[in-house]
């Protein structure tokens, strides 16, 4: 139970990942590697400042906003001085490395004593709702903290999904998305395709960036490693979502992008509860990506013996 | 001269400059284009006349001249910036709409060309239904796929959607650049027909460039014919006048003389010099 209750909740704090993964990859087709480094750099500036006595708003929202800074860059890199989107979002993430080591001071920095956003959801709990420190759930014993932490970041995750559907409802958010779909075509209504393209970044990062700050309070370390690979997490959700919802609308997709970081964590505890080495993790996350973006063409192919012969 | 709606003056653009490969597309060009006139651009491939309409809408920046809208220099505005006084149609119909977005996020995203855009939401009751109006009137049915995405409908329905979009909100200028060229006859015949009602009732200043004589001489009040990145004819008036097909086929075929003459000129200069 406390296993399930734990992917869960790091599921949900992974959704933000995922739905920042989806405006840099599907709205503007960028593989924007700076998530990575946001989202260590998310981690980082929310320890610094818990330690420092923030409270767990102030940690948060710092953390945010250093990675809306990140996107900021890789977005300056890539209109004005025209390096590709790639390149832009690998130079940010390296530095941000270096950024992520000088904030926290050291590799690692633990937060254990820290009153993270864990302690704030179960005081809250505890004052509006009565939660006791600890209940029993289908015979296993919970602590409330974990309860409490978990709907917290229900509401947080779906928060996020609902407010990102309607700011791309909005007449900005339109723009974002004719100038992902046809720049060209934005330019001649008079949209300003580079600072939308700056907008999306930004805004894309920041999500990234309260996902990493999240993680770390959640897991009660920041660790400067823990953004490796973070993209590709973001892809694994974002596509396992897809696969699970669709595409139809953009309420489904950002709903399938929140489920498909969950359903992935769920699959993630079950795989290493059956045997599966932690540090194969990183390895069958790319694979499953590969997969999922190269098995429709594979079928394709082999459905079609047609076509298949013409090639041989 | 407060009748003036677009002033070229000594408008130049070189691809490759200062190198041997060196070509002018436009050579110093002189244009004032009257308000409410319906001009159209001939030329062979190559002569300028795609580069005349990209210099204008600011995809293409000058190497020397002034452009002025409305007695407003804009030389220095970006293309975006641009957009917010004229309006354009490309050739290619994938160009002109964005294929993600609903055929109403498009329509709703050209309402907003001249104004602010803010988090207000796109697509409310009331626009939708001054959408849905907007595209009856085209008459083909298109108001019934109004949260269709785009892209799935056929080129000359999406031309014909481009072409209200470039007129829903009145642009001080009109640039159609070969837009019925990637058309079958019949949609490019309605995509004609539903230019003319639109430059009719805004009175727009348009500035047309294509390959077709018949369009050129059915739509154009002034003909320009251009040529090595020069204006090399201008026709005024020219329905008042009745010039014809074979009119501007002979203009082509003294330009081909003249370049022929040249070339020969060149030989005979090399022969007798190098």
């Amino acid at each position: 139970m406390n296993l399930l209750i734990g992917a869960l909740t790091i599921g949900l704090i992974l959704a933000l990942l995922g739905l920042g993964v989806f405006v840099t990859y599907r709205i503007y087709r960028i593989l924007d590697l700076t998530a990575d480094g946001a989202f260590g750099v998310g981690a980082a500036v929310a320890a610094a400042l818990l330690v420092r006595g923030a409270s767990a708003l102030a940690a948060t929202g710092g953390a945010v906003l250093a990675g809306m800074l990140a996107g900021g860059v890789t977005g300056f890199l890539h209109t004005r001085l025209r390096v590709t989107p790639l390149l832009a979002g690998v130079l940010t993430s390296t530095a941000l490395y270096s950024v992520s080591l000088f904030v926290m001071g050291s590799g690692n920095v633990s937060l254990v004593s820290a009153d993270g956003f864990v302690s704030v959801a179960e005081r809250a709990a505890q004052r509006w709702f009565g939660m006791p420190p600890s209940l029993t759930l289908f015979d296993t014993m919970v602590s409330g903290a974990s309860i409490a932490a978990l709907g917290l970041m229900l509401l947080l995750a779906l928060g996020a999904a609902v407010l990102l559907a309607l700011f791309l409802n909005t007449e900005i958010g339109t723009a974002m998305r004719a100038a992902g779909s046809n720049p060209q075509m934005a330019r001649a209504l008079a949209i300003d395709v580079n600072g939308m393209v700056v907008l999306g970044l930004c805004l894309a990062n920041g999500l990234v960036a309260l996902s990493g700050a999240l993680m770390a309070q959640y897991e009660g370390f920041a660790n400067i490693q823990m953004g490796i690979g973070a993209l590709v997490t973001g892809l694994a959700n974002l596509l396992l979502g897809e696969a699970l919802l669709g595409r139809r609308t953009l309420a489904r997709w950002l709903a399938g992008a929140v489920l498909g970081a969950v359903a992935f964590r769920l699959l993630v505890g079950a795989a290493i509860r059956a045997g599966l080495d932690p540090n194969a993790l990183k390895l069958v996350t790319a694979a499953l990506v590969l997969g999922v973006l190269v098995l429709p063409r594979l079928l394709r192919r082999t459905g079609l013996p047609a076509e298949a012969g013409e090639r041989a | 001269m407060h009748n003036v709606a677009l002033r070229l003056e000594a408008v130049s653009h070189a691809f490759h400059p200062g190198t041997p490969n060196e070509v002018r597309a436009l050579d110093a060009v002189e244009l004032e284009l009257e308000r409410g006139s319906f001009t159209v651009v001939l030329g062979t491939n190559g002569s300028g006349k795609s580069s005349l309409l990209g210099a204008i809408a600011g995809s293409l920046s000058l190497s020397e001249g002034h452009i002025l809208l409305d007695g407003q220099e804009i030389t220095q505005w970006s293309e975006s910036h641009r957009a917010r006084l004229i309006s354009r149609v490309f050739q290619n119909p994938f160009t002109g709409t964005a294929a993600d977005l609903t055929v109403a996020e498009n329509l709703a995203l050209a309402e907003g060309r001249g104004g602010r855009r803010w988090l207000r939401r796109t697509l409310d009751r009331e626009r939708r239904s001054a959408l849905e109006n907007a595209v009856a009137e085209l008459g083909m049915g298109l108001e019934e796929r109004l949260d269709t995405p785009i892209g799935v409908l056929s080129g000359g329905q999406r031309q014909a959607l481009t072409v209200l979009m470039a007129t829903m909100v009145r642009p001080s200028l009109l640039l159609l650049d070969e837009h019925t060229a990637a058309l079958d006859p019949r949609s490019a015949e309605q995509v004609i027909r539903l230019t003319r009602r639109a430059v009719a009732a805004g009175s727009l200043t348009t500035l047309m460039v294509t390959h077709s004589l018949s369009e050129a001489v059915r739509l154009g009040d002034r003909i320009l014919v251009m040529h090595r990145g020069r204006i090399a004819y201008d026709l005024q008036e020219t329905r008042q006048r009745r010039v014809r097909e074979t009119d501007l086929l002979q203009l082509f075929d003294q330009l081909r003389w003249a370049d022929r003459l040249d070339e020969s000129a060149a030989e005979m200069l090399r022969r007798t010099y190098v």
